[in-house]
């Protein structure tokens, strides 16, 4: 498989506080990644050194051979970035919101509309186009979110915490659209949800103290731990560690 | 196009908020209509409408910083800032995609100033359209003051900061209200290093087309809003760096 995220040292220190130390990961072409974490473990600042938010203290990314450390503009044109929090425009609808967002990639006038009915359709956005994103619920707004995040074409997406508040089936619904995704796009998810992680990764890393714990498919972190269940695999690693 | 896009998205956040055509457009012109009908009953020279005009324009202008830093602080705390730095966006896109859809409100809230008070029986000169060109390098203080605000403050803060306290110096120190020079001392010397009372007088002069009066106001209010302006991108781009 080809390599789509190489992070080598990758170090985040504030002041006294190591939230991210030496971490080293290989990440592959169409994968769907996952870390996981207790609060405070790392993910978050991973996440946000990978996507150009913050600047790392040691260490490098290459996604899909840009640099976070000497091509942030690079990095940002191949990415797509669905925070925890919902952020999109309140006022606009949803429409006007995937439009906007067109606009800041420099599409077309036709490419702008293909795009948008595009993503309309694949997340069956129909019945609130002309909704303004504040009125949405939350499971419309998740999946406004993330069509945000995928009009760039990004090569590699990270969602964070996507399914964060959300009822049983609205997680459902977005499970399927993320299960979509697999194999066309490299995802990073992270999540708090194990049964998520466990239901959609190709691969898991389990962080702790801005270290990785352990790496490797659901069923093998099972094994190494001696559960049954991912849960419980995930809370013996963590303790462990 | 990417400037273009982030302004308009921008504009329209502000417009489609009813609070902000409520305060912004209907609060100045409520006071105008009020202090118009004073001035009718108990003639008061600081009320006479080429006098009053200007100074509730000004004050109109200070609702130009609440939009503004509004509309930053809720982007920041909502995240939609951040997701925006993800993308290939540069700084000056977002600094000048701030200020400048905020300009043609500020400039649209002045005519309407205007026309509401040409309706209650300012004389119709060309001084009126070099009085609404001049709010322009007014309302950049405002707005720059918006950016400010907005790049380092939550969103209830703003509401204090700028919903209250600006709108009030720019109310009591203006001299569009009462007259400056009637309370004098210390009250007064602040108001001229502030400002407010500039960007009325300068007003007043434009409208009354008396240019030789200009000076030294307009040294005052394009200083300020040099400084606000430059002062407000440091902070954004500190800010965005902080990210």
């Amino acid at each position: 498989m080809k390599e789509a995220i190489r992070i080598t040292g990758l170090t985040k220190r504030y002041r006294d506080v190591v939230a991210v130390d030496r971490l080293e990961l290989s990440i592959g072409e169409g994968e769907l990644f996952s870390l996981l974490g207790v609060n405070g473990a790392g993910k978050t600042t991973t996440i946000k050194m990978l996507s150009c938010l913050t600047e790392p203290t040691e260490g490098d990314a290459v996604l899909d051979g840009h640099s976070i450390v000497t091509d942030a503009i690079g990095v940002k044109r191949i990415i797509g970035v669905s925070p925890q929090e919902t952020a999109v425009a309140p006022n606009l609808s949803v429409r006007e919101n995937l439009e906007l967002i067109c606009g800041f990639y420099g599409f077309g006038k036709e490419k702008r509309k293909a795009k948008t009915q595009e993503l309309i359709e694949e997340f069956s956005l129909q019945e609130v186009l002309d909704k303004r994103a504040s009125k949405l619920s939350g499971g419309y707004q998740r999946r406004l979110s993330i069509a945000i995040a995928l009009i760039g074409e990004p090569k590699i997406l990270f969602l964070d915490e996507p399914t964060l508040g959300l009822d049983v089936i609205a997680r459902s619904e977005l499970w399927d659209v993320v299960r979509s995704l697999k194999g066309k796009t490299t995802i990073i998810l992270t999540t708090h949800y194990m049964e998520e992680a466990e239901a959609l990764s190709d691969r898991i890393g389990i962080m702790k103290g801005g270290r990785l714990l352990a790496l490797g498919t659901a069923r093998s972190l099972k094994e190494q731990a001696g559960k049954e269940r991912f849960e419980d695999a995930f809370v013996a690693i963590v303790k462990e560690g | 196009m990417k400037l273009l896009a982030f302004s308009w998205r921008n504009a329209k956040e502000i417009l489609r908020d009813p609070l902000n055509l409520a305060f912004g457009l209907g609060f100045p012109l409520i006071v105008l209509l009020l202090l118009s009908a004073i001035q009718a009953n108990i003639p008061v020279s600081l009320f006479e409408i080429d006098r009053l005009t200007p100074g509730i324009t000004i004050f109109g202008l200070s609702f130009m910083t609440l939009f503004s830093a509004t509309l930053i602080a809720k982007d920041r705390e909502s995240a939609f800032l951040q997701r925006l730095y993800t993308m290939p966006l540069r700084a000056t896109d977002f600094i000048f995609g701030y200020l400048l859809p905020i300009l043609p409100i500020a400039v649209a809230q002045s005519v309407v100033c205007y026309l509401v008070a040409l309706l209650l029986g300012l004389s119709l000169t060309v001084t009126i359209l070099y009085a609404v060109l001049f709010i322009v390098p007014i309302s950049l203080f405002f707005i720059g003051l918006g950016l400010l605000f907005g790049s380092f403050l939550q969103v209830k803060q703003v509401g204090g900061i700028c919903g209250a306290l600006i709108t009030n110096l720019t109310a009591w120190l203006s001299g569009t209200w009462f007259d400056l020079e009637l309370v004098g001392g210390v009250f007064k010397k602040i108001a001229d290093l502030l400002p407010f009372v500039h960007a009325v007088e300068l007003e007043r002069a434009v409208l009354a087309g008396n240019w030789a009066a200009l000076v030294p106001h307009i040294y005052w209010v394009v200083g300020y809003a040099a400084v606000s302006v430059l002062v407000a991108v440091l902070l954004f781009l500190r800010q965005m760096k902080r990210q």
